[in-house]
């Protein structure tokens, strides 16, 4: 259920530390429900931790985090999940020790509505075919499907997705993007992380820049354009 | 009777059974810690007294309640499985994230304050306990006698050990144990209770510890220390499998056993010693242990 504004998230003030270490001093943004909006920034800006800080995988953090109307800054990870929000983190976090089709499995379904196996398959043919090899003996493309794929299983409606492209070659980034645009089309909420804006031009409503811990601009896809000159500048490239 | 190297098949056969038996003991108890060890990062030196725990249990069960072994296998794991999920939720929960030392260190505290207790009120002889009727006796093979009881304790056992290991290898549990196993953060942002699953986690581990002080209490009665004593050749029979390893404390555990049996037919001299000979040999060559990931 979204709130006033018509936001399914709602990230107010939000400080987040590693330790001694300050690194989010003050984040505010909204994501509505059903757009995918982008959140970009040079290395280090605090873009990875800005995703963990909303999932509760951060130790410390301060401010307001509104899912679906409901505060979660207190809550613990496993309670945020059950929430309906999922996570694929930067570095895939594909288990070892889990065959393909274990890892696929191991996010317990949390809500209703979630893709089923044949659709996720559909969506990433490639894993169908490596069911029972070990999990890390997949590609990096693979993983990163496979990292997306089983968290489409669990019924999360926002989807946190951390450079799914991240050193990938074109025709899996293509992939990647389509998969993207379709799960847009079913009605998933996505915040994604790009460094890469060519790829997030394709897919993204909207875009948050940050630097430092903090938001320092925004604007629609369709301002991407206008904004080239100052993106360069925030990006650095 | 077969003359081998000037030893009787007897010997030889009792020595390799009772070395089975042994080995039994250290599979168990070995996996326990190896369970332990990969969820908790803990290295439990509580194992070897909540070992000795698990059988007084059953000492009190009979002598107290009047219930026999057979309700002394079920209770007793149960309520040290019990102890152990408080001394989790306790003690080492608080110990998560820092070194393996505090928590050798701490398990290895509550071990000598949980043998110091059952000494004060036992001192440090044995209590009988009776082999259970139906597994009274035993059977002549022919070139040996096989007491009854031995051959139930190695298939038991056996059996326990298996299953543990089809849990955790092969079922969806134990791909929720494995995973947290690797990467606890990203399990529980999937929506598991992993702290929940760490506590059952050393509730199971002790338990299987319980479940081996009650088998091993007809055998080598009921002392405090017995654990005390046992539990040094275990920790050596666990760094030769690999910390951590399922499948390689049970075979290891198995292994040992048996080689410890033959080294008392062979060279009875070196029997106590054997295992660590074995221990110093693969920390030289692999110092992962057998069936150790080399990180
Ligand atoms: N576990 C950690 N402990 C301490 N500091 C950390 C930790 N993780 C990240 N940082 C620091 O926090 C800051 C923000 O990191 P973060 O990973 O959020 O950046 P990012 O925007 O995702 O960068 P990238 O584009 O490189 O992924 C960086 O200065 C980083 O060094
Ligand atoms: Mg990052």
């Amino acid at each position: 259920m979204p709130e006033a504004n018509g936001a399914l998230l709602h990230v107010d003030g939000l400080q987040a530390w590693y330790g001694e270490s300050h690194i989010l001093h003050g984040v505010d943004f909204d994501v509505r429900p059903g757009e995918v909006v982008t959140l970009l920034g040079r290395n280090g800006a605090g873009k990875t931790t800005t995703l963990k800080s909303i999932m509760g995988i951060v130790g410390k953090r301060q401010g307001s985090i509104r899912f679906e109307d409901k505060e979660t800054i207190r809550a613990n990870s496993d309670r945020i999940a059950k929430m309906g929000i999922a996570f694929c983190p930067e570095e895939r976090g594909i288990f070892a020790s889990l065959d393909v089709k274990e890892n696929l499995l191991l996010p317990p379904q949390v809500k209703s509505g979630g893709l089923s196996l044949d659709q996720i398959f559909e969506l990433f043919p490639n894993l169908k075919e490596r069911l029972t090899s070990q999990g890390t003996k997949l590609s990096g493309g693979e993983q990163q499907m496979l990292a997306i794929g089983r968290i489409l299983r669990t019924g999360a409606r926002l989807l946190l997705l951390d450079e799914p492209t991240e050193g990938l070659a074109p025709v899996i980034i293509q992939q990647i993007g389509k998969t993207i645009a379709r799960l847009k089309d079913e009605g998933f909420t996505i915040l994604l992380v790009e460094q890469n804006f060519r790829f997030a031009s394709t897919v993204a409503d909207r875009y948050y820049v940050m630097e430092h811990g903090k938001i320092i601009d925004t604007f629609a896809n369709s301002e991407l354009q206008a904004n080239m000159g100052k993106l360069h500048q925030y990006l650095g490239v | 009777m077969i003359p081998l190297l000037g030893i009787s098949t007897q010997a030889l056969f009792g020595q390799l059974l009772l070395g089975l038996i042994n080995g039994a003991f250290y599979a168990l108890l070995s996996l326990g810690l190896a369970v332990i060890f990969g969820m908790l990062n803990i290295i439990n030196f509580a194992h070897g007294a909540l070992y000795m725990v698990g059988a007084f249990c059953a000492y009190f069960l009979l002598n107290l309640l009047g219930l026999n072994y057979w309700f002394a296998l079920i209770i007793s794991p149960l309520v040290v499985g019990a102890l152990g999920m408080i001394i989790e939720r306790t003690m080492l929960q608080r110990l998560a994230g820092l070194d393996h030392l505090y928590g050798l260190l701490l398990t290895f505290g509550l071990a000598l304050i949980i043998q110091g207790v059952f000494q004060n009120y036992f001192g440090s002889s044995g209590l009988p306990y009776a082999i259970p009727r139906e597994l009274a006796g035993g059977t002549n093979l022919g070139f040996m006698f096989l007491p009854n009881y031995r051959s139930w304790v190695i298939i038991f056992s056996l059996i326990v050990c298996l299953a543990t290991w089809f849990m955790i290898e092969k079922t969806r549990l134990g791909a929720y144990l494995r995973a947290a196993t690797e990467n606890p953060a990203l399990v529980r942002a999937f929506g598991i209770n992993v702290p929940r699953m760490v506590t059952l986690t050393y509730g199971f581990g002790v338990a299987l510890a319980a479940l081996a002080g009650v088998l091993a209490a007809p055998i080598n009665q009921v002392r405090p220390l017995m654990g005390a004593d046992f539990i040094i050749v275990v920790f050596a029979v666990v760094v030769i499998g690999g910390m951590g390893s399922i499948l390689g404390s049970i075979v290891t555990g198995f292994l040992l056993g048996l080689i410890e049996g033959l080294t008392k037919v062979f060279y009875p001299e070196a029997s106590n010693t054997v295992v660590f000979v074995i221990m110093a040999i693969v920390l030289l060559v692999k110092p992962a242990g057998l069936f150790g990931r080399t990180a």
